[in-house]
This record gives structure tokens, sequence and C-alpha cells, in this order.
């Protein structure tokens, strides 16, 4: 059995989650083009290393963040969006303000791992 | 059946020098006018008929491993045509069009044996599916049906017609439905293209590929730098790690999918059954072991570990629909890391790179596809970058312009 650790409910059975996507920055909905919104929408980082991702634990639908090897399975850490997040996106007023992206892991996106 | 079996039939000697292995693989050349990456089906596919159809045969296949030991050994064997859109239907019944023949085209048997494939319904919802399916299989070429409970119940006398508590409702019967022994599939092709004079390159390594002004100008491997007049990629589980290694990104995700095969017994089941609410296929090779194949792992992962929940629950599945399978004793299991995208159709054709092409994004569909997958990507490359309208819809800027070609319900829990 695979343990992950819940932010919320600590330790628990991996099948008790839900796999979200990878944790991407949305992009200006008012000013995008169709290419950019191909790339957000399709595309992820398949890039072997530490990726950034959303999980759920199903039984209490609390979403938060893992950063997981992509080839160990190794989870480094998991946490609590608000470390990322810290509004709700405004969606009358859309725009590409710099204090709303989320500060998604430099690291995360392009460490190259060979474990 | 090979027709030289027969004259083998009445000679007193058997044919050992006849059997001819791979020639050994020497230093690789400076330059090769074709270089192609991965040495699955797929490559050496290519290879076979760029050398038969085209006259090239300056051709080197790269790859890390060995002959046919990535996904083409990791797949449950499949062959089958009942997609669900106009294009992958007339895509794919073109393959099995070719799969019916390869066996006397190499003058080797790859065991192909075409017995049917039923998927079974357990829902309203999926009877409808079903129909749509048929009637776009019908249409495009190939034999497929909807079939009722008693029919089922009579083609597989051993099923359970409730399993899991799900009644089976009707069932799609694919007449053209097969499978063949995948390793020779990929000797048979390998064995056709170096005898025509491809090299095959086992244990050589991409480790970068020189791209210049748009172009591709080499490919550096652990055995050196070669220069090429163009490349393909055919590597199944590791396309986006390659297409990085030449700079633009692939819309694929790796998932691992697993499955297993238990002790040969007497043959008892004819038709290839999958079930499309317990995510499970189940099927008997020619050698008596069942094979058994499910859906992907719940989350990406570029590993082929296998894990105790997936094959709980895989086994579970198989013997809710034969129970007597309880009793049956596992020999193998496995995983094979799978290249997913979004629509579950492949990415095929050119790339942002004038002289790479691309055979990726093979998901869980890639064996049915070989020779077709071979046929058009040599026109591809001979032809210097005209893609074959087979293929054309499944070119990577279909994502940019929001044209997908939708299989998820004919591939991702029904092979």
């Amino acid at each position: 059995m695979k343990i992950l650790i819940c932010p919320l409910n600590g330790p628990r059975n991996i099948a008790e989650f839900t796999y979200g996507g990878q944790v991407k920055v949305m992009p200006d909905p008012k000013g995008s083009t169709d290419r950019e919104w191909a790339q957000y929408v399709f595309y992820e980082d398949s890039h072997i290393g530490v990726v950034q991702e959303w999980w759920m634990h199903t039984a209490s639908s609390y979403w938060f963040i893992a950063e997981r090897h992509n080839q160990t399975d190794e989870v480094l850490r998991t946490y609590d969006p608000a470390e990322l997040f810290d509004k709700a996106v405004d969606r009358s007023v859309a725009h590409a303000s710099k204090e709303s992206e989320p500060k998604v892991h430099a690291d995360a996106q392009h460490k190259d791992g060979n474990a | 059946m090979p027709f030289s079996l027969l004259k083998f039939g009445l000679n007193k000697d058997y044919p050992f020098e006849q059997i001819a292995d791979l020639p050994p693989p020497g230093d690789l050349k400076a330059r090769y006018d074709v270089v192609i990456i991965g040495g699955g089906g797929h490559g050496v596919a290519t290879a076979y008929y760029l050398a038969k159809h085209h006259g090239v045969t300056n051709i080197a296949v790269l790859e890390k491993a060995y002959l046919g030991g990535g996904n083409t050994a990791r797949n449950t064997a499949v062959i089958r045509s009942n997609y669900l859109t106009p294009e992958g239907v007339r895509f794919y019944s073109e393959s099995v069009k070719l799969f019916e023949r390869l066996s006397n085209e190499f003058d080797f048997n790859i065991m192909y044996s075409q017995r049917g494939q039923l998927t079974l319904a357990h829902t309203d919802a999926t009877v409808r599916a079903f129909r749509q399916r048929a009637e776009v299989n019908k249409h495009f070429g190939g034999r497929t049906e909807l079939i009722d409970s008693q029919a089922v119940a009579e083609l597989v006398p051993t099923l359970n017609m409730s399993p899991a508590g799900l009644p089976v409702l009707a069932g799609l019967w694919h007449r053209d439905g097969a499978t063949a022994r995948h390793d020779a599939v990929a000797w048979g092709y390998a064995k056709g293209a170096t005898q025509r004079g491809v090299e095959l390159h086992q244990l050589t390594e991409v480790t970068g590929i020189d791209v210049e002004a748009g172009r591709v100008t080499g490919v550096q491997t652990n055995r050196g730098r070669v220069s090429c007049g163009c490349v393909v990629q055919a590597v199944a589980g590791h396309s986006a790690e390659l297409s990085r290694m030449a700079g633009f990104p692939l819309p694929i995700v790796p998932y691992p999918l697993q499955a297993m095969v238990t002790q040969p017994v007497k043959p008892f089941l004819d038709p290839l059954v999958s079930s499309s609410a317990l995510h499970c296929y189940v099927q008997q090779t020619s050698r008596g072991e069942i094979v058994l194949g499910g859906g992907s792992d719940p989350y990406p992962l570029y590993g082929t570990r296998s894990t105790l929940e997936l094959k709980e629950s895989l086994i579970a599945s198989a013997i809710d629909m034969f129970p007597f399978l309880s009793e049956m004793r596992l020999l193998r299991q496995w995983a094979g890391i799978t290249d997913m995208t979004s629509d579950y159709s492949p990415i095929m054709g050119l790339s942002p790179i004038d002289n790479y092409y691309l055979d990726a994004g093979w998901g869980t569909w890639g064996f049915k596809a070989t020779p077709i997958c071979g046929v058009t990507m040599a026109e591809l490359i001979a032809s210097g970058g005209r893609v074959p309208d087979l293929i054309a819809p499944f070119s990577l800027d279909r994502f940019d312009a929001f044209r997908q070609v939708n299989e998820m319900g004919a591939t991702a829990a029904s092979h």
C-alpha cells in the first residue's frame, strides 16, 4: 500500500486520493490566443523529474498540492494550496496581474531528475 | 500459413540454415539517409517498408535496449479496428488487412489468429454507444455488429452473464478482432528489413539530437555521432522526453499500463472478451495462456513497477467475468509506460523541425497499428514530408487547432 500524506487528514492510503493534473498558470482569458489556450489545456511538463500536482483526498473533497518525482514515484512534499494561491481567481475582471499568479515552483517545472 | 512450411513438411531435413538470425551489427556508419530512433515494431516496420516499397536502404534503426523489448513486448497483442471515428476506423482497418497476410509476406509465422473480439455492454448508454460504433465500422470497412445477450452467451459459454452484479445487456461483436505473437511481428519486420540492407543497432541509445536552422543534421549516441538526412522518432513511453531533446514539447503524459498472463491451459476461450464497465479484458493466446489486461494507472509515472491495488482489482474483475479463473496460477505480470494523448489518438507525421518525423502518442493502442504505421510513415519519409491522407488527421498541430480525433470511448478500457 502506498501512503500519501494529506495536509488535512494525515497519512492515508493513496487509493483514497484522486489525481487532478499538474499545477499550471492559467493564461489571461481576455488576452490569450487559441494557441496559448491549447498549450495550457493539452500540454503538461512531461520531463522526468519533480512535478507539482493537484491531488484530492476523495473522502473529504480536500484539494492540495504534492511535489512528486514522476519516475521514482517519491512524494517529496504535500501542502495546502494556500501556499501558492493567496486569493480566489476573480472571474469578473480576469487579468494577468503578477500578484495574483501562483508562485509555481521553478524547480518543480525544470529540475532534471536522473534517479 | 507460410507456403514454405508445406515444402519443409515433405522434406526429411529440418531446415536449420533457413532460419537466419539477424546479421551481426557492424560499426555505426558516419551517415545514414534515415535514422529511426526506436527498434520496436513501429520502427522496424517503417524501415522495412522504406526498403521494400521505396528502395531506401541506407537506414539505421537505433535501439537503446534490444529489438522489440519495450512496449512491443508489453502490450496484450490485440488487433482490431472497431473504433468510433471515421478517421480511426479507416486507419485501423487498413492495419487489420495488412496483419492478415503478414505471415506469408515474412515467410515467418506471427501466429496471427482471427477469432473476433467481443466487448460487453452493461448499461443502456453503452448499448447506444456500441450501436453507433457498429454503424461507423460497417460504413468504413470493418465487420462489427451489435448482438444481444443470448448471442453473447452462445458465443462465450464460459462467461458469467452478470459479472459483479452488472448484467450483460448486449455485446459489440467485431469479427475482424484478432491476436498475434507480438515479438514475432517485430522479428519478422526486422528480418525483412535487415535482409534488404537496413542496419539494426541494439544497445545504441540516442543521447542528443543536433538541430541547425530548423533541420536535424545528426544524432548523438552512446557509440558516437551519426549524421543523417532525416530522423523518425518511434519510441513508446518516452516520446515526450525524446522530443524535448529535439527542442519541442509533445502533448503526451506517461501512464503505466499493467497486465498479466496465467499458466497455459487447453483452449476454452475463442474470442477476445472485454467488459466496458469492469475495465478488464481477457483472451487466450495460441499457446493457451490467459492474458488479462485492464485500465491505466490512476496517475502519471515514468516507471514500470506494478502495484498490488491495480493487479488485485484486475484479477477481481477477471474472476467476476470467468469465475473458474480463480483456480488458475499467474505466470507473469508486468507494466509498460504508455504515451497518453488527450484524445486517445496517436501523433503521426510532421514536427516543428523540417526533417524530423513523429510516430508517437501510441498510448494503449500501438501494437494493432504496427503494419499500417510502417507503411504510412515510410510513404511520408520517402516523399520528403508529404503526409499520406490516412494519417493526416493525427498531426501534431491538431491540438493547437482544437481538431482532436476523440477515441476515448473506443480505447480507454476495452482493447
